[in-house]
């Protein structure tokens, strides 16, 4: 790209580069539509055949103070010519509705040196003068900085068509990128009917005529454009975030009831339930807390089939009672944790991976239960119909670990072939025969049939007390021991099951990166790059965390350094009072290193964010060459 | 076999016996009111041949809630104070089974009350029995929220520091209520009458029972039960009716119609005498499980026809013409 200066848009012949990919940010006040048109840009683009990965850019308020640093709205678009796994490292092109919002952005670090924004120039004409100068000041200063600064007078090119610019100017500046990017204008527009699809077609008829006048102005005012390579996929694809994916699981699992309290990140995953899960038969209660929700999933799986509960962290700390009683009473239950920034209320809108030992451990006593961690966007709608098998089948509690990344990132993926195999068998209302007892433990495997209220022959009395194979209350030693031993037995079991991951890369060399949950595509892409440059790198990702399938030890040997790379606090050993004695390793690598007896190093970011492909290249870089971890 | 030899057959089946709702021998303290509150609903369960299979106890933690071991239905011993959501669930998965709920003083009053309160406001048809000792006893003599002011305990060795909560006048004021009443142990056939009144009526039914604690509180309820006068009962056509034998040692009694609301929050405010007898009732008030099972059946054609139609709406299709066609709202 030219040296970056301030630019006036020009007319003229349009230069037009091929791109492999390209990271675009929106960024806008709240409610000002720019995450809209980010989700349509990443719309319009799947449907064209490019990778696509968008997350968005969420300020903890509803509504924070227009024109604020804080307060940035909006999305980040990843486009490829190939899939697309993460949000990438920083943005190539930023459109900012005002300065502050960009300003916001250039501070955490998100946009690339040089990089092009087209900017609002309203505020340049704005009647209060320190607006102005904040705008002129910003401006000038990014455009020193060497940033490509386009000016673009939105709002009064959308005045020409609307009252009211700010409820328009997304499809403008939609139209603009749609131009900016040689994406299929029939598809733009029928992206914004279907976005629009509730409203009256006249809404839709001014949002087409901002589009199109967006792109218009592009291609009279812009000389440069993009082109990057797509490729209709041949079989459908879906789109939607990871809480989406859960919802449609709950639907696809066969579940009936899911009991929740609102909390962020997860509550939109409960919104779309709410919307869909009546149609099929299903309910969504909204108790009057996290404690209750869990008792009600409770109560329901108990009486019939595998309910689910959907919270975050905090609510996660809530529902440990109820998911010990549900270990206790070996009730099935799936617990749905989309983590956010912790501990207490922490980061509500952030994404972290602090929750994992809290998941496997909490719960007083001895409380053995499943855990997964979908690592795609995929993962979480699979994921969902997996817990509910594994759950009925074991009588077990699964949790199923996302967080803030997954829950608001979009990927195109195979549309699911729906199964009825994926669903929950009718409850059983047969006899249960004489002499059996609800608690028949298998002496290998800890299962037992659970007898359901309305099975004659069945009454017995479910406790958390300590109870023999009788579900009768008993204190004596042999009772609670054997209770103990076939309840942990189970997860053995399953174990026994589980395949063991592939490895991503070589199956031996320097340096193993091992991950869970939301960071696989941002790790996966990190070892391509190493691998590239010539290093011994491969990667491994864990969607099982507890029980690990066998085999990952003898992976774990095979190479030189092992290092988990998690969102989740490790100390550093560059910090004077730490060291290799009270040193506190990530979550996972606490796992490996205990299980595995193998020297796991790990390299952690809580700053909220994704983990970008290019920090963990310069994690694994500094790990090969035994230097010290690289800050971000 | 006839249509009137099935019918026998059945009506031998059906018939249940007092044996067939007994589970284990109680270990109560002697005297324990928990004791006649259970002879109270193992012959209602009788009385109503109520399907042991088909009904559940569900319980929290506490004296009260070691019911469960000693009745041969399902039976679901919970946590504590967490009883109410648990049956809550229960019925939302199976609204036809027979739900009650056992709680006790501390686990509804102290540690379940944020649960007790929206039980109320759902109106899920459940009967629910609160055990009110005015006292923990599991643990061993601690005041609990209806301990009265001065109530000496535990953790109270110089009396109670707070006046009582009034569980009548809380379940009273949330909306959405549709039958309080409160009964004593030492009345055992209003006992019963009243758990029957809270059983038949579709809805919430909460019955404070005001139970002896032997062990802890001996001579707590002494005045009330050498001095009839100081019990008010509350009779009526809609409400309960009195026998005879009843009527004549309890002879303190009020016309009171159950319907009124006004009137049955003055009752519940009264402590002396104890009122005994249904305080109010409204079968009008919708149950949380029909208002939210008004949806389609679950069946696997509902769900494969419901989930194909929500994956349609994000699918991107390989023919982006064909793919519209078909994704568009019929």
């Amino acid at each position: 790209m030219d040296q970056a200066t301030l630019e006036k848009p020009a007319a003229g012949k349009k230069s037009i580069s091929t791109l492999t990919e390209h990271i675009i940010e929106i960024v806008s006040d709240s409610g000002e539509g720019a995450q809209r048109c980010g989700q349509s840009l990443g719309g319009i683009a799947a449907r064209s055949g490019n990778g696509v990965w968008t997350e968005e850019i969420i300020p903890a308020e509803i509504q924070p103070p227009a024109r604020s640093v804080a307060g940035a709205s909006g999305n980040r678009v990843r486009l490829g010519a190939k899939r697309i796994t993460n949000g990438g490292d920083e943005a190539d092109l930023v459109v900012a509705f005002n300065e502050q919002v960009l300003l916001g952005r250039v501070r955490a670090g998100e946009l690339k040196p040089g990089c092009t924004i087209l900017l609002e120039s309203m505020w340049a004409e704005d009647r209060d003068p320190k607006v102005a100068r904040s705008y002129a000041e910003t401006r000038d200063r990014l455009a020193a900085e060497g940033y490509r600064v386009i000016e673009i007078p939105m709002e009064r090119e959308c005045r020409k068509l609307v009252a009211d610019a700010r409820r328009g100017k997304n499809m403008f500046v939609l139209g603009m990128l749609c131009d900016l990017y040689s994406l299929d204008m029939g598809l733009a527009r029928e992206q914004i009917a279907r976005a629009f699809g509730k409203k009256d077609q006249a809404i839709i008829d001014v949002n087409v005529r901002l589009l199109e006048a967006g792109r218009a102005w592009a291609q009279a005012n812009l000389d440069f454009g993009f082109r990057i390579p797509a490729k209709r996929a041949r079989e459908p694809q879906i789109v939607v975030n990871g809480n989406t994916a859960i919802a449609l699981g709950v639907l696809a699992s066969g579940m009936e009831i899911c009991a929740m309290y609102p909390i962020t990140p997860a509550t939109s995953a409960s919104h779309y339930l709410s919307e869909v899960f009546e149609k099929v038969g299903g309910m969504v209660h909204q108790a009057e807390d996290e404690i209750a929700a869990c008792a009600f999933a409770l109560g329901a799986s108990y009486a019939g089939k595998c309910a689910v509960t959907i919270t975050s962290g905090p609510g996660y700390s809530l529902k440990q009672e109820g998911i010990g009683l549900a270990v206790m009473a070996e009730v099935p239950m799936v617990v749905v944790n989309v983590q956010r920034g912790g501990p207490s209320t922490g980061q509500p809108t952030k994404s972290e991976q602090g929750d994992l030992l809290s998941v496997m451990f909490g719960s007083h006593g001895d409380a053995p239960k499943v855990v997964l961690a979908p690592s795609s966007i995929e993962d979480c709608f699979y994921a969902i119909i997996t817990a509910r098998k594994i759950a009925e089948t074991f009588n077990m509690v699964v949790v199923v670990l996302s967080d803030a990344n997954l829950a608001t990132a979009q990927q195109p993926f195979a549309r699911p072939q729906f199964s009825e195999d994926w669903l929950a068998p009718p409850v059983d209302q047969s006899a249960v025969p004489a002499g059996a007892r609800p608690y028949d433990w298998d002496a290998a495997t800890g299962l037992f049939r659970r007898f359901i209220p309305g099975q004659p022959g069945g009454m017995h009395t479910l406790t958390g007390l300590a109870h023999d194979r009788d579900s009768h209350v008993a204190y004596d030693a042999e009772s609670n021991e054997e209770g103990i031993r076939h309840r942990s037995l189970k997860l053995a079991a399953l174990q026994k099951t589980l395949r063991c991951p592939r490895v991503f890369g070589e199956p031996e060399g320097d340096l193993l990166v091992v991950g869970w949950g939301s960071t696989k595509g941002a790790i996966e892409e990190a070892v391509e790059r190493l691998i590239g440059e010539g290093r011994r790198v491969s990667a491994l990702h864990l969607e099982f965390i507890q029980p690990m399938p066998s085999g990952i030890g003898e992976i774990l040997r095979r190479f030189d350094k092992v290092m988990t790379v998690e969102a989740n606090w490790g100390d550093r050993l560059e910090d004077p009072v730490i060291d290799a004695e009270n040193r506190r390793y990530t979550a996972l690598a606490m796992l490996l290193r205990s299980r595995y007896l193998v020297d796991v190093d790990c390299w952690s970011d809580v700053r909220g964010r994704p983990i970008k492909p290019g920090s963990i290249v310069r994690a694994a870089r500094a790990k090969l060459d035994g230097a010290p971890a690289p800050r971000e | 076999m006839t249509t009137a030899t099935e019918c026998l057959l059945r009506m031998y089946e059906d018939h249940h016996r007092l044996e067939d709702y007994h589970s284990g021998v109680p270990r109560w303290c002697n005297g324990c009111g928990d004791n006649a509150i259970l002879a109270a609903v193992q012959r209602l369960c009788r009385d109503n041949d109520l399907a042991p299979e088909r009904t559940v106890f569900v319980y929290g933690i506490g004296c009260s809630s070691r019911f469960p071991h000693y009745m041969k239905t399902y039976g679901f011993h919970g946590i504590h104070g967490r009883a109410l959501p648990i049956a809550e669930g229960v019925k939302m998965a199976r609204p036809e089974l027979q739900v009650f709920v056992n709680t006790g003083d501390g686990d509804c009053c102290s540690i379940g009350a944020a649960h007790w309160v929206h039980a109320v406001r759902y109106n899920m048809n459940l009967t629910m029995l609160l055990h009110d000792n005015h006292v923990y006893g599991l643990t061993k003599k601690q005041a609990s929220p209806t301990s009265p002011l001065g109530m000496k305990s535990n953790t109270t060795p110089r009396g109670a520091y707070l006046e009582a909560l009034n569980p009548l006048t809380v379940t009273l004021g949330v909306q959405n209520v549709s039958f309080v009443a409160q009964a004593v142990d030492w009345i055992p056939e209003l006992l019963y009458d009243i758990i029957a009144a809270a059983y038949r009526h579709k809805g919430f039914s909460f019955v404070r029972i005001i139970q002896r604690c032997p062990e802890f509180l001996p001579k707590m309820f002494d005045p009330w039960l050498h001095d009839p006068n100081r019990t008010l009962l509350l009779a009526h056509e809609r409400g309960l009716k009195i026998g005879a034998g009843t009527a004549k040692l309890y002879k303190n009694q009020r016309q009171h119609d159950p319907s009124n609301i006004h009137a049955a929050r003055e009752i519940a405010s009264l402590e002396d005498p104890i009122p005994v007898g249904i305080l109010y009732w409204n079968p009008a008030v919708p149950c949380y499980e029909d208002v939210r099972h008004a949806g389609e059946l679950h069946t696997p054609g509902q769900v494969r026809k419901g989930l194909e139609a929500e994956l349609d709406k994000y699918t991107v299709w390989p023919d982006a013409e064909a793919g519209e066609a078909r994704a568009q709202p019929a």
